[in-house]
């Protein structure tokens, strides 16, 4: 396979945390040198990115998928259309479809589609319990070796913290990552807002933030206890993140992740009951997001995610309460980033650390970086370039984005995996 | 005219001068619906339907009144026992109002932002007669008209709202309309039943009604609405009743000429003494519902003037 020279690119890499002009050698479907501004090599194909930024392509952690059971809503081939449109080249499927994915067969069958219609890297997630009900754990060990790179619930939490705590000791036995949704069950259930004024006006039952604490404190204390890796898949709450500090400070295997959509909007954009910003969990305060967006600048927060949870019109065109809960987010989850560069809030390299190195770590992946050795999924892109989002324009099934009609800055240009060219923007 | 807009769907998107419009006009009305002839023509030809998908005699009493006394074409449809049951969504139960061609529509229905979104999908006025727990405003209004003509003003009065204020969408109306019109709000009630963010509303809450009683104009009470709580709100009726329920002993507390009102139903012995509720000097419980007759009357009114206006 031949040589292909990435020249006059503004690499941002992760790693160093810098965002300096140079090109990148790729050869074989992995980059094989870094060159300075100054510096040259020879290569069959010259790639000229005429300045515009070159990083290493997002891996998403948690995409939700309607394989198998809701394909109405999402397919592995509309998805991966989105995420190549995205600058996405690694999916972390999420396993809450219907039936969950918490046998090897399912998963078997879910590969089988994603290798048949998706150009990404697809890497599926299996559940931790079966049918995501907090009884029965999983076969983790054959899911493991079915392809499975981490174990979730979903929205789901464990209730019964015996039944969690065996399923994490077992866990831990195998290295497997569990990744759960932290919350306390019974004060959350039934709530489709964050409480406070906000909610009370609109007349919205409300979930204490406090929740997310005290539903990170528990599994943090069981994971003190069993050793076990853990992520939690969102913090959004500014009362979490000492929790989430302290644990790391002990030397605990914990990460913690959080959507797009919580560091860019907060409560008050749900307005007059806009369905398409209902989430789980709800959006913040503008006092919890900037806190958030704070803890992923320090690196307390590791991972964001856009949390891509296709929904169709008939889930959404309801009362607000009874209306599902999610929001899209391949395709919008690098311009909504940008919204945090362009805010001075994170730094590019800082957003990529966060969107393709500290996931790919996490999950053991090779990708999600710049350097020698690493495979070359790479995305190019403008960030500064405007535009008006259009729901309809976007590749997946589901329009269910909270960024209709929003002026956004930020636009993939093109996109690959292991070197092959799988986007280019016309 | 100051109130322009399509639809009532709460008191939030409220200006002052016009809930001052739709207080002046439901004053006419007051006098209509006082003399012998009953009956104007301002909705004359129109079509009022009442959809009704919770259960409310005396709500849907008065605006199928309030439309018939202006010559409008009233239908009932409730929708508890009808296609909903079956199924429909809100949206397809709008698409098949659009084809009856409706004027007026009047709206209660169990989930907060259940009227907005029908109001959006519909092509005539809509009226909220009651969201979840968002906003009732016409009994806000009434509320306002009946204040109005026993205190012979609509500011700088001291009102207490007592109860059940978290599940309370007559609370939340009444509240934002108050302020509007430069009342000090005071709410009063046990802190299980206060919604949350509660400080940040621009009244003041007192969790001693002996406290928050002393020396108000106004005492508003809110029927404790038990089938709305999951449970473990309040410990016992007899104990709320005691510490909140409104008696000769508290109420002394307010000022002499101070008055009593009730959204209704009320429960006697709950949230409310009965000879209280009684007392015509003090209660004005029986003038709510006539004010509330008014006050429909000329939002409705308002509204086919503003649909005429419109079309014009």
């Amino acid at each position: 396979m031949s040589a292909t020279l990435f020249t006059n690119a503004r690499l941002i890499d992760p790693e160093a945390l810098t965002d300096d002009t140079g090109s990148l050698l790729v050869e074989n479907g992995r980059i094989t040198a870094r060159l300075g501004a100054g510096e040259n090599a020879s290569a069959e194909r010259v790639i000229d990115c005429a300045g515009a930024c070159l990083a290493p392509g997002i891996v998403d952690l948690g995409v939700k998928i309607g394989e198998p059971g809701e394909r109405h809503k999402e397919s592995f081939r509309t998805a991966g259309r989105a995420a190549a449109k995205g600058g996405v080249t690694t999916m972390i499927t999420r396993p809450d479809t219907l039936p969950a994915i918490d046998n090897p067969e399912t998963l078997e069958f879910v590969l089988r589609r994603a290798q048949a219609d998706t150009p990404v890297t697809v890497l599926p997630m299996g559940t931790l319990t079966k049918g995501r009900e907090g009884r029965e754990m999983t076969e983790i060990g054959f899911l493991m070796d079915a392809g499975a790179v981490a174990f979730s619930d979903g929205d789901h939490v464990v209730e019964n913290t015996k039944v969690l705590s065996r399923a994490l000791t077992y866990a831990r036995s195998l290295g497997a990552l569990v990744i759960a949704h932290p919350q306390e069950p019974i004060l959350s259930r039934g709530a489709s807002a964050t409480s406070g004024k906000f909610a009370s006006l609109r007349g919205l039952s409300g979930v204490t933030p406090m929740a997310e604490r005290m539903g990170l404190d528990r599994d943090i204390a069981l994971v003190e206890m069993t050793g076990a890796r853990y992520h939690a898949d969102q913090i959004t709450t500014a009362r979490a993140l000492p929790a989430l500090e302290r644990a790391k400070n002990n030397g605990f295997d914990v990460t913690a992740g959080v959507s797009i959509h919580h560091l860019t909007l907060n409560e008050l954009d749900v307005a007059d009951y806009r369905t398409f910003f209902k989430l789980k969990p709800p959006l913040r305060s503008e006092d919890d997001r900037q806190a958030v967006v704070e803890a992923v600048g320090s690196g307390l927060i590791d991972i964001i995610c856009s949390m891509h949870t296709p929904q169709d019109a008939e889930s959404k065109r309801l009362p607000f309460e009874e209306a599902a809960s999610g929001a899209i987010g391949l395709e919008t989850l690098l311009p909504a980033a940008m919204r945090l560069y362009h805010a001075g809030a994170l730094g590019l390299a800082q957003l990529f650390r966060a969107m393709s190195l500290n996931p790919a770590k996490r999950l053991g992946l090779a990708s999600g970086r710049l350097s020698a050795g690493a495979p070359a999924d790479l995305v190019l892109f403008d960030p500064d370039k405007p535009f008006v989002m259009d729901r309809w324009s976007l590749e997946s099934k589901s329009k269910n984005t909270p960024f209709d009609l929003q002026r956004m800055q930020g636009r993939v240009m093109a996109t690959w995996v292991a070197g092959q060219e799988i986007y280019r923007s016309a | 005219m100051s109130f322009t807009a399509r639809h009532l769907l709460g008191i939030e998107p409220l200006r002052p001068e016009a809930i001052t419009a739709i207080l002046d006009l439901a004053e006419t009305y007051v006098d209509l619906n006082r003399s012998d002839a009953k009956h104007g023509d301002a909705l004359a030809g129109l079509t009022q339907i009442n959809m009704f998908f919770e259960n409310s005699t005396r709500t849907q009493a008065s605006f199928e009144l309030a439309g018939k006394r202006l010559g409008a074409d009233v239908m009932n449809m409730a929708m508890q026992t009808s296609s909903v049951k079956k199924g429909e969504t809100l949206i397809d139960t709008a698409l098949t109002l659009n084809a009856m061609h409706p004027d007026l529509l009047v709206v209660r229905h169990p989930q907060s932002g259940a009227v907005d979104l029908l109001a959006q999908k519909v092509n005539c006025a809509v009226l909220n007669a009651g969201d979840g727990r968002h906003e009732h405003p016409t009994q806000a209004l009434l509320d306002a008209l009946t204040i109005r003509r026993a205190k012979g003003r609509l500011h700088r009065l001291n009102v207490a709202i007592c109860g059940d204020i978290a599940h309370s969408r007559v609370a939340r109306s009444n509240i934002l309309l108050l302020g509007k019109m430069e009342n000090r709000v005071r709410l009063i009630g046990p802190p299980t039943l206060m919604p949350s963010g509660i400080a940040e509303f621009g009244v003041e809450v007192y969790e001693d009604m002996e406290d928050g009683l002393r020396d108000v104009d106004v005492v508003m009470m809110l029927r404790l609405q038990k089938e709305r709580m999951d449970g473990g709100f309040i410990p016992s009726e007899r104990e709320y009743y005691h510490r909140y329920g409104l008696d000769a002993a508290k109420l002394s507390l307010a000022k002499d000429d101070a008055i009593v009102m009730h959204p209704g139903p009320m429960n006697r012995g709950v949230e409310i003494d009965g000879e209280i509720a009684d007392d015509i000097n003090r209660s004005v419980i029986q003038d709510q519902v006539e004010m509330g007759v008014a006050v429909r009357m000329a939002a409705m009114d308002l509204l086919a003037r503003n649909l005429r206006a419109e079309a014009a």
